[in-house]
């Protein structure tokens, strides 16, 4: 039994590679469109990011430089995870830096510095339906998609502003790709969605336990659903980020205490950290310095 | 001053190392052998080699060992390791009429040729625990038969009176589909739906079959058989022009007979319900068949009253290693999206509170404008 742990290049095997490449390509030429593909087994739980870790394989050459990232920070443990994999069974280089990957795979971020052409961004994906809350049945939601019938997604948005006033939905905001297919960007929080839009990057959706491809294309629309007189609205933050001071990024609030103590800090933390090496410092950290 | 959490990696190590010594356990005791798990704990074997679409009973017992006895892990790791092993063909159909035939048994006839078959059943003992156990008394040689009749399936009884329905055909030219490299679809055509049956997760079936029995979606079904014993498989070498053996492998076949009371296209007869699985699991086997005839929703003009009936339903969540997967990643961190909901609920409250005391709020204004 001994001759049994040897694995390709990136563990999958290349046919199966060659057929998530097509699915891959069939995705980028329909934007938004989720294309189904043989998901494969993966040694993670599936959940846990098997349709990104599949794309990433797929596309993932002995050159590239891969970044992982899980709510946006290199450091937690699942990130660490699919880093390591591919580490061992890909022997590629990673790194933290976004300006210096070619392949990021994220769950939950789109990273806040701006990507360039030639970077690809692989997307973890849990449920690839958008109209899955509102239509629990497949056979339906496809025939929605093909007959371009997106009414109960209006009506859901609506009613949620007739009920509170705004839309109540945070993260997983629906977008309408190149005016046609209305998409889940993934559970990112809906400050991360104009990123999507004309991005210089290419966009890939691997959604593993529900065997979809998508994709968004290098400088596409995206546009996040909304109304006339009800625009679509980012997340604000009261404060900047209290290590490095950012202001319009993305923050996690850190409890400190039991005494109702709070921080907020960059959920980037590559960007954080870089901000910080150029000399920018939040109030924490200059309070830190302080009391050297 | 606070410090972000780092060193996932050395925290990840260090679990695993702490995982490796909780499964070793105790180093006095001797460490248990593959061997020792293939022939002591068979069944969970068989389980792990059903559920994982994986004939080998010592992969099947390393996982087991490796998993600390968690069946649906041990499934999992098998079905990593399957994934990646190339495909050379699919077999024929194994034919379970000669079957060298361990156990069978009928529900449907006192008795019938080739007999009522006991063969090793927990069937009919008395579950009280054996305390000869804990110290290894000597067991008996068994009583065996010599094997090798081909004993006579009771569908094909039934068949010669032309009262049950005829074993499932699939329309012609209908290429046999594999959901392990074929995306899924629906409506699923049987053959993969009986793919994904033997595949899934023995306990959801067996609640969803036992559902079928008080009432969601009733089927009046009888054991015509069940079957348990070692068949050949085949595969057909197109440059030799004929199928050669590629060994053999122990199953259990549940045929499952339906009371059909006839629709305008077809006369009353019997149906049938169809389970067949790696090893000896008669349990799963016979669920898989109460909920194969349930499935067959399409063929019978039923109406789908109930969750065993539909099919998007059962096949989509009888998979116990993407359900596992599914519920537990709700474990890893998911703070950038709950921070969204905080600001939301939050702000939520801000206007609750607001409206209570009796002042409207901005939003409020214009949304009733």
């Amino acid at each position: 039994m001994n001759d049994l742990a040897t694995y390709n290049f990136a563990y999958l095997d290349e046919q199966t590679k060659r057929m998530i490449r097509r699915a891959i390509l069939k995705a980028i030429a329909i934007p938004g469109y989720q294309v189904p593909f043989a998901s494969r087994e993966m040694p993670m739980p599936y959940g846990w990011g098997t349709g990104g870790v599949q794309v990433t394989a797929s596309i993932l050459g002995p050159k590239d430089v891969l970044k992982v990232i899980d709510q946006g920070a290199d450091d937690t443990t699942n990130a660490v995870s699919i880093r390591a994999f591919f580490q061992k069974v890909a022997d590629v280089a990673v790194t933290t830096k976004t300006k210096e990957a070619t392949i990021i795979q994220t769950r939950h971020r789109i990273p806040e510095e701006g990507l360039r052409e030639g970077q690809t961004l692989v997307y973890q994906v849990p449920i690839p339906e958008p109209l899955r809350f509102l239509e629990p049945r497949e056979t339906e939601t496809r025939k929605m998609h093909a007959l371009e019938e997106y009414g109960l997604m209006h009506v859901k948005l609506y009613e949620d502003i007739a009920r509170n006033g705004h839309i109540a939905t945070t993260y997983a905001y629906p977008v309408k790709v190149e005016g046609r297919y209305v998409m889940d960007p993934s559970p990112t929080p809906k400050f991360d969605n104009p990123k999507m839009h004309m991005s210089e990057a290419l966009q890939l959706f691997g959604a593993g336990r529900e065997k979809r491809i998508y994709a968004v294309p290098p400088y596409t629309e995206v546009v996040s659903l909304d109304f006339d007189d009800h625009p679509f609205e980012v997340q604000k933050f009261d404060k900047p980020c209290a290590l490095c001071g950012a202001e319009n990024v993305y923050l996690d609030e850190v409890v400190l205490d039991d005494k109702g103590g709070r921080m907020f800090v960059c959920s980037d933390t590559d960007h954080c950290e870089d901000r910080r090496d150029c000399g920018h410092a939040g109030h924490m950290l200059a309070r830190q310095e302080a009391a050297e | 001053m606070y410090v972000a959490v780092k060193g996932g990696e050395a925290a990840i190590a260090n679990a695993h190392r702490l995982l490796a010594d909780r499964r070793r356990g105790d180093r006095t005791l001797p460490s248990i052998t593959i061997q020792q798990v293939v022939e002591q704990l068979g069944l969970a074997v068989d389980r792990v080699m059903a559920e994982a679409s994986l004939y080998d009973r010592e992969l099947a017992a390393l996982a087991v060992r490796q998993a600390r006895g968690d069946m649906i892990e041990a499934i999992f790791i098998l079905r990593a390791y399957r994934t990646t092993l190339p495909r050379f063909g699919y077999s024929e159909p194994v034919n379970t009429a000669t079957m060298k035939v361990e156990r069978r048994v009928s529900a449907t006839y006192k008795d019938l040729p080739g007999g009522q078959l006991l063969g090793p059943t927990f069937d009919y003992t008395h579950r009280l625990l054996d305390p000869s156990l804990i110290d290894d008394a000597a067991v008996e040689e068994p009583a065996v038969k010599e094997p090798g009749e081909h004993v006579m399936r009771v569908s094909d009884i039934l068949d010669g009176e032309g009262l049950i329905e005829g074993d499932g055909r699939m329309p012609e030219g209908h290429v046999m589909g594999d959901l392990t490299r074929e995306p899924m679809e629906f409506p699923m055509a049987r053959d993969l739906r009986l793919q994904a049956l033997a595949r899934g997760d023995e306990g959801f079936l067996l609640a969803l079959a036992y559902s079928t029995q008080r009432g969601y979606g009733r089927t009046h079904p009888f054991v015509g058989e069940v079957r348990i014993g070692e068949v050949e498989v085949e595969l057909d070498l197109p440059e030799l022009g004929f199928a050669v053996s590629l060994g053999v492998v122990r199953v259990t076949e549940c045929q499952m007979v339906n009371q059909f009371m006839g629709s305008a296209k077809q006369p009353p007869q019997f149906t049938r319900g169809y389970g067949l699985v790696f090893g000896q699991s008669e349990r799963k086997a016979m669920s898989m068949s109460l909920v194969d005839r349930a499935l067959r929703t399409d063929e019978f003009s039923e109406d789908i009253v109930a969750p065993a009936q539909d099919q998007e339903f059962v096949i989509s969540h009888a998979d116990n290693v993407q359900a596992t997967g599914f519920v537990e990643h709700l474990k890893l961190p998911h703070y950038v999206d709950f921070q969204a909901e905080l600001d939301l609920v939050r702000r939520m409250r801000r206007d609750y509170e607001a409206a209570n005391s009796g002042e409207p709020t901005k939003e409020r204004r214009e949304a009733a404008e």
